[in-house]
């Protein structure tokens, strides 16, 4: 892959808006955008240091709903003992919020579970999830539980002197989302191309040769949690604000489902992987929907997963990777210093 | 028992690391009843013994990778009980493994790198903004994964990937990998087996070149040519115990090491 590549995509993601007509494409555009988001931050962790967290979507939740509540306001009380009362504040500082609370949550989970890792780091993301799920079902007082939480406020972006613009039109919010997802491969790639990425690449490879060579497996792994959970935090703030009501079904297990395989048939630990699984597994069901009935819809999403993991088992990047070394045929490269220790 | 040969006394060295009355027990097992011996700083002291004698186990002890049941292992001083192996080799102890530990499926060039974790501090926030500061520590460390790979001579393999090397350039790059994180002192677990004797030869010239760095090197081996060929003391185990030290011209010719190498039956041929 050339590097003009991700440019060349990037423009042709930017111009989308200005063709396409179909309103309810460019609505399934931006949510399948969010999840791309909440995927990319799941390979972080998946891809990269091999630990699956089955239990994503709550980092996701809890993003949404800190998000809303900071943007809406509350008024709950604790234990029967004291109110605690917050005024409506902008949605932006819920955005910050909403990642912030679901980057410590990602803290305390892989402080509590990367002690004991593989299995039981799947077992406690499950749990998490569910708990939250629960949390948000039955604390009516905050999340007004089945209810749902309705009117939450669109994004204001903008800085002071400039102007402010609020995000009514879905063509404003397409690019908002765009530029998240620019943002995050960015940081993820910055990421996984430092030390940081080595030793977490390293621990996944080979344990015990990365703690002998001195990284701290622990350490990196939370490292890993808590701006992947940050990332899946900001992806559901997102969510809440672009859909403007939020209620427990967004924690449901499916949601978890669509974003691991997402990471899968893209290619987990690579860049792009997310991005092909995503736009794939994210526009198959609208796609589809238009051609056949909603019980073959199903049908043939699960099969086209199937074929891919079962042809393409490393992934659709990888093998795309592959197929394009081979045929271009690589000559032996003199070893420079420049492009070494690159993944694309 | 007998007494292990009083060698300790031709030891001017400071002591670097000394392993004082460990023992190992795993259940009823008794991998290692009572090891005491040291290392001076500097100095490249052999641990040989049949296999099972206790070699890798008390490798694993002095890294971190296993607790000792009794004693303890002290390293320039710094006591390394309840340390985690990465705690130890940020103290300057680093150890290869036995069986071939590179990480496979990144280029020989990325290996060295990971091996350079410790070397360059780069925080977190300056990573992500790649500041210059990050961008400048990121060209030094890959100027240092070039020396590396030139000192130990496998910078023609720099773009393969670590699993599709040769064995015996796969035990160089794990040499390399310890190397990256600069040691005071490097464990190597059975570094030639599995060479042939050109490489032999090779792997025994870079370790000179090690020690002129003024490395300390603790190295379990059977290739007894090569071991009474470079060691300044040898360390003799069987089964889990100590039974002689000295120079290499000691130990070959002490009665009990024969009888552990060749048998019981040796003695009476």
């Amino acid at each position: 892959m050339t590097r003009l590549t991700p440019i060349i995509v990037l423009l042709f993601f930017a111009s989308v808006p200005w063709w396409l007509t179909d309103q309810y494409l460019l609505h399934t555009l931006i949510t399948t955008g969010i999840f791309i988001l909440a995927a990319m931050s799941l390979n972080l962790l998946l891809g990269y240091t091999g630990q699956l967290s089955l239990g994503h979507v709550a980092f996701f939740g809890i993003g949404a709903y800190t998000s809303a509540l900071t943007a809406l306001g509350f008024d709950v009380e604790l234990f029967g003992l004291f109110r605690v009362v917050h005024e409506p504040w902008p949605p932006v500082l819920g955005l910050l919020f909403g990642t912030l609370v679901a980057a410590l949550c990602g803290f305390v989970i892989g402080k509590l579970s990367f002690r004991v890792r593989g299995a039981y780091f799947v077992i406690v993301t499950i749990s998490f999830a569910e708990v939250t799920r629960l949390v948000s079902l039955n604390w009516v007082e905050l999340t007004q539980g089945p209810l749902a939480l309705p009117g939450i406020p669109p994004l204001t972006i903008g800085f002071p002197g400039l102007g402010y613009m609020t995000l009514w039109e879905k063509t404003e919010n397409y690019y908002v989302v765009l530029a998240f997802i620019v943002l995050a491969y960015i940081l993820i790639k910055r990421l996984v191309n430092s030390r940081f990425g080595r030793a977490m690449i390293a621990l996944k490879g080979n344990e015990s040769l990365a703690t002998s060579v001195g990284i701290d497996v622990t350490r990196y792994l939370v490292i890993a949690a808590i701006v992947s959970a940050g990332m899946a935090g900001c992806a559901g703030a997102l969510y809440a604000h672009y859909i403007q009501i939020i209620d427990p079904m967004i924690f449901m297990f499916l949601n978890t489902v669509t974003m691991v395989i997402m990471v899968i048939t893209g290619g987990k630990g690579t860049l792009a992987g997310p991005l092909v699984g995503g736009l794939i597994f994210g526009l198959a069901p609208v796609v589809l929907r238009s051609y056949v009935g909603p019980e073959i819809q199903w049908i043939l999403y699960g099969l086209l997963m199937i074929v891919v993991v079962f042809v393409l088992p490393q992934g659709i990047v990888p093998a795309i990777e592959q197929w394009f070394n081979r045929t271009k045929a690589e000559p032996l490269r003199e070893p420079s210093v420049a492009g070494k220790g690159e993944r694309a | 028992m007998n007494a292990p040969v009083a060698a300790t006394a031709a030891l001017e060295r400071p002591v670097a690391l000394s392993i004082e009355h460990v023992a190992v027990h795993f259940g009823g097992l008794v991998a290692i009843s009572d090891l005491h011996f040291t290392v001076g700083e500097g100095e490249l002291v052999s641990l040989i013994g049949p296999n099972g004698a206790g070699k890798t186990t008390a490798f694993n002890v002095i890294t971190g990778f296993l607790r000792p049941t009794k004693g303890k292992v002290v390293y320039r001083g710094t006591p390394l009980t309840g340390l985690k192996p990465h705690e130890v080799t940020k103290l300057g102890l680093v150890r290869t493994f036995q069986r071939t530990s590179v990480f496979d499926s990144c280029t020989v060039f990325e290996n060295v790198l990971m091996g350079l974790h410790r070397r360059v501090h780069i925080g977190l926030v300056a990573t992500i903004l790649a500041l210059p500061s990050s961008t400048r520590a990121e060209a030094e460390l890959r100027e240092q994964a070039w020396d590396i790979l030139r000192l130990v001579g496998i910078e023609h393999r720099a773009s393969e990937l670590g699993g599709s090397l040769p064995y015996g350039e796969q035990r160089l790059l794990g040499v390399a990998l310890a190397l990256a994180t600069n040691p005071s002192a490097l464990l190597l677990d059975e570094p030639v087996s599995g060479m042939n004797p050109t490489e032999t030869g090779n792997f025994v010239r870079l370790l000179a070149k090690i020690r002129e760095r003024g490395t300390t090197i603790l190295l379990v081996e059977h290739d007894m040519p090569m071991v009474m060929g470079i060691s300044d003391r040898v360390v003799v185990l069987n089964n889990g115990r100590l039974i002689a030290e000295g120079p290499p011209s000691v130990v070959q010719n002490d009665p009990e090491v024969i009888r552990a190498y060749l048998g019981q039956g040796a003695k009476s041929a």
